[in-house]
């Protein structure tokens, strides 16, 4: 293969190296309206008056928009396909807030400065009410989060909002509780994982204007223009053909721009005022009002025989969304769906659980979307099933995971909130992975753990994860490529580049099958009105959708081509060879590309060739890794250092191995903090501490020391080019990984994300309070 | 209002305006540089970092009036320069860029440690980008584009 498979750097990195105009706010109109919301300071309320007179009398403010006069449309922000399983339970401004920087009211004034005063201005009259902090007591909490009756959701859920709770979903194979009782040991241990920030560096920001035809033009930083067209249409009432959507570079997304954010006020704005308008969040915003990861604790039984067949997993798990349930379902059942099947040889295995409202900033879609949360759970739980049965955690896992042609009855009970797809492993390379990262991570020469002085304790711990490649007989996505004079061609699809890389890999699909190189490829994505649809960047969807839509597509083009060349050299179809460059009949007849598009352009059988198609998946076929930590832990201080994190990754073939890598590497990074540090904090009234980077620590350089990475040969028949996604696969197994090295050097067992330094000595302080009185016992 | 005076990627500019203004807004919005992005406005990431007299310093937390008489270089100014064709290949070809918020910044950031010091070890390249985020590639492709580039740009810092 000469452009898939190869290490092209992306194909706008060298203008966005040299700041050229690229991202949203870039593109803001010069004059546009500020737009600046009002937020409440409380964590629940009710807004019982709002005067806005002084606000709008301030000269400069153009729009004050409250409860009052906005559509009431019971809508998610979740930024998902329709009908989303998600609950309808958030307005545009209600007469509710349900957490400390929720919002109250909207300005739009001339600046920045006028906007903020206007805020200041408004006069609001709360009752304040008590808030559900602890999401353990949500449920049946007397505290109804949303009391309001005009909310549903869009098929059954399991929502119950006057019990507070957004979604519950329980699936069994088998007798769970019988193969638990009849086996020879059974550990049981609950864990928790925090809330995580996404602190993408690019702050959520749109912007709009009215266009000459009086439509509504929107640029948003969004991963999912399609569906935020439809959800300002719906919530606004706006007909759709009115609205159109571009996203152009985009500085991060990890799901957190999967939901809506700024979009629905600004629109309105825009929309009253026929003023170009625009919203830039503050840093502090980005963390105290947009989304996280959804806290959960997972409480996991595992049974098995001393010679350590696993025979039953039960999973239940608590999810806490927030004031709001953007994929509260869903983010909760991935939590089972995408780590149960790792262990397919089990007799029972059982997910149930609730996710439930509390009164803190909205948990949205990230990066992992519960394969996380769940991932340091059950590979945890190995570690120490592995412990009590003085095997080896290693073999331990090749004994029972999942191989290849094999399956797990759970890939056909639980999809994407519905029902999901039966399938077979056609390409896991896992036992290949977990033999090479061994390697790489120098595993026998370490495992456990070697003193290397100073009080320090040098060792290793290890997880294998798998993700999906988007969401089959779900997710669409489309592509379309169109045949220039002079041989070059239009690639436009809906699919939606946040700096993964999307626009470059599709390009190398599209060149390869063309059999081109990829500057003869021009690319354009992400515009309502211009490109095809696409669901959008999430559920590690793109390569593997998309591309097979963009491989589709370069093949039909590739057959109109032929025709259209057939009829140039007046041969029958079948003669005719094509290399890329030149069409050649078995008559040595032959039109070079180049030739035949001047043709069929300016003067012979004059036609446009262009072709469109569409993919979605019949399955979703997971890409599964090895992820190996080195540390070094001081056992007086606690400090970890990360020396070495090494990953042995099956994604099949990388259609781009630069960008693969980045993609691995920045979640293993990514998944670091939030094994390491990482987590939202709240005051005991619910507001949010760590609103800023002081306060909310994200990795920086000398956080990892070491990262090796690699992918193993695999072909995956049914994604493009042997291809499946890669995009999130990478954040899941550094929690459990840490934790595993940590117990290896210390013979302690921490259970609660984040596993900071002072977590370490604590717990250490107790194991050896505990190992004293024993003692003292004897 | 206030005049100030400043050289901004090599030609003098004057402007009559509030000297309390933030320099990243008057790039922005006086000189329509879009290459310098607020990531946080506190000063934390590093993505409005731009060239004061040759350091990296970040414009969000730098009032108009401290650059009276002095020099700035933005990415747009740097972009120009030998220096930066190299520094951009070794990150183009090492991966180094994923959603490009923080690349002009770091770029900067590399221009600036390598002016002071032109072969950097592994650790040097670490600490001298501490101050710039990235929350896309996990900074080992920046640190090895960082250091392709002290060896292709040999005798150019």
């Amino acid at each position: 293969m000469k452009v898939v498979n190869q290490k092209i750097p992306s194909i706008d990195g060298k203008g966005i190296m040299q700041g050229k105009r690229a991202f949203t706010d870039d593109y803001s109109e010069p004059g546009s309206l500020i737009v600046k919301v009002l937020r409440s300071p409380h964590a629940f309320a009710k807004i019982t008056d709002i005067d806005v007179t002084q606000a709008e009398a301030l000269d400069g403010v153009k729009l004050v928009l409250t409860h009052k006069n906005v559509p009431r449309k019971a809508f998610t922000r979740a930024g998902q396909g329709y009908p989303e399983p998600s609950p309808h339970d958030k307005f545009v401004l209600d007469e509710y807030v349900r957490y400390v920087g929720d919002e109250v009211a909207c300005v739009a004034a001339i600046d920045e400065e006028t906007a903020l005063k206007a805020c200041a201005l408004i006069d609001v009259t709360y009752a304040v009410l008590d808030p559900v902090l602890d999401f353990e007591t949500a449920y049946e909490h007397h505290t109804v989060i949303h009391p309001e009756t005009d909310i549903h959701e869009m098929f059954p859920i399991g929502f119950e909002p006057q019990k507070n709770q957004a979604a519950s979903y329980h699936m069994e194979v088998g007798d769970t509780e019988k193969v638990l009782h009849d086996s020879d040991v059974v550990i049981k241990h609950s864990f928790y994982t925090q809330a995580q920030a996404h602190a993408m560096m690019e702050p959520h920001t749109v912007n709009a204007r009215i266009d000459i035809h009086g439509r509504l033009v929107l640029y948003a930083a969004t991963q999912t223009p399609f569906h935020v067209r439809r959800i300002i249409s719906q919530a606004l009432d706006v007909p759709i053909q009115k609205i159109r959507v571009i996203k152009p570079r985009v500085g991060g997304g990890f799901g957190g721009k999967q939901g809506l954010h700024g979009e629905m006020l600004v629109s309105l704005v825009t929309l009253r005022t026929g003023m170009p308008a625009k919203m830039v969040f503050t840093r502090q915003e980005v963390f105290e009002s947009s989304y996280t990861r959804h806290p959960m604790r997972i409480d996991m039984a595992i049974g098995a025989q001393k010679n350590g067949r696993i025979n039953a997993i039960d999973c239940h798990i608590l999810s806490d969304t927030g004031a709001y349930g953007e994929h509260a379902l869903t983010v909760f059942m991935v939590a089972g769906s995408k780590v149960l099947p790792l262990y397919n040889k089990v007799d029972a295995v059982r997910f149930h659980g609730q996710v439930v409202y509390t009164n803190k900033v909205s948990a949205g879609a990230y990066r992992g979307y519960g394969a996380i949360q769940g991932n340091f759970a059950l590979e945890s739980m190995i570690d120490m099933l592995a412990k009590k049965l003085n095997l080896d955690p290693i073999q331990l896992r090749e004994q029972n995971m999942i191989l290849e042609g094999e399956s797990s009855p759970i890939f056909e009970i639980m999809g994407e909130g519905t029902e999901g797809t039966a399938m077979n492993m056609e390409t896991c390379k896992l036992p290949e992975c977990i033999s090479r990262g061994k390697t790489l991570i120098n595993w026998d020469a370490i495992y456990p753990y070697k003193e290397i002085g100073n009080d320090k304790i040098k060792s290793v711990g290890m997880a294998i994860a798998m993700q999906g490649s988007g969401i089959p007989y779900i997710d669409m996505g489309a592509a379309t490529i169109k045949l220039n004079d002079a041989g070059f061609y239009n690639l436009t699809i809906g699919a939606t580049d946040i700096g993964q890389g999307s626009d470059t890999i599709l390009a190398q699909i599209a060149a390869e099958t063309l059999m081109t190189t990829i500057d003869k490829v021009i690319v354009y994505s992400s515009d309502t009105d211009l490109t095809p649809f696409d669901v959008g960047a999430y559920a590690s969807s793109t390569t593997y959708v998309t591309g097979n839509a963009v491989y589709k597509c370069a093949l039909a083009m590739i057959e109109r081509m032929y025709a259209a060349a057939a009829k140039a050299l007046k041969v029958h179809v079948d003669t005719i060879d094509f290399d890329g460059e030149t069409f050649t009949s078995t008559d040595k007849s032959h039109i070079s590309l180049v030739d035949l598009s001047n043709r069929i352009t300016y003067s012979e059988d004059q036609e446009q060739l262009t072709t469109t198609s569409s993919y979605y998946g019949i399955k979703s076929p997971p890409p599964f890794m090895a992820g190996f930590v080195e540390i070094d832990v001081d056992k007086e201080t606690g400090e970890v250092d990360i020396v070495h994190y090494v990953s042995v990754v099956d994604c099949g073939v990388t259609i781009n191995p630069l960008m693969a890598r980045g993609q691995v590497e920045g979640a293993i990074v990514q998944g670091l903090g939030m094994a390491m540090f990482e987590e939202v904090k709240y005051s005991s009234k619910g507001k949010m501490i760590s609103n800023d980077f002081l306060s909310y620590k994200i990795p920086t350089c000398l956080d990892v020391q070491k990262m090796t990475t690699e992918f193993i040969d695999s072909y995956e028949k049914s994604g493009p080019f042997g291809a499946k996604s890669v995009g999130e696969i990478g954040i899941d197994t550094p929690p459990a990984a840490l934790a595993n090295a940590i117990s290896n050097a210390l013979n302690i067992r921490i259970n609660t994300l984040p596993i900071t330094k002072e977590k370490i000595i604590m717990t250490l302080f107790e194991k050896n309070k505990k190992g004293d009185h024993h003692d003292e016992k004897q | 209002m206030m005049t100030i005076k400043f050289m901004l990627n090599g030609t003098e500019q004057t402007i009559k305006t509030d000297p309390s203004r933030r320099l990243l807004d008057v790039l922005r919005k006086d000189f329509n540089l879009k290459g310098s992005k607020e990531g946080c406005g506190e000063g934390e990431c590093g993505a409005c970092a731009i060239l004061l007299d040759g350091h990296i310093t970040n414009s969000c937390c730098l009032p108009l009036a401290s650059v009276h008489k002095r020099s700035i270089m933005t990415i747009e100014g740097y972009a120009k320069t030998a220096r930066f064709d190299v520094l951009s290949n070794s990150f183009a070809e090492a991966g180094a860029v994923q959603c490009g918020i923080c690349t002009p910044g770091m770029i900067l950031a590399a221009e600036s440690l390598l002016n002071q010091n032109p072969a950097p070890t592994d650790a040097q390249i670490r600490i001298g980008i501490s101050g710039n985020l990235c929350r896309c590639t996990g900074y080992n492709m920046i640190v090895k584009a960082i250091q392709s580039a002290a060896k292709r740009g040999e005798g150019l810092w």
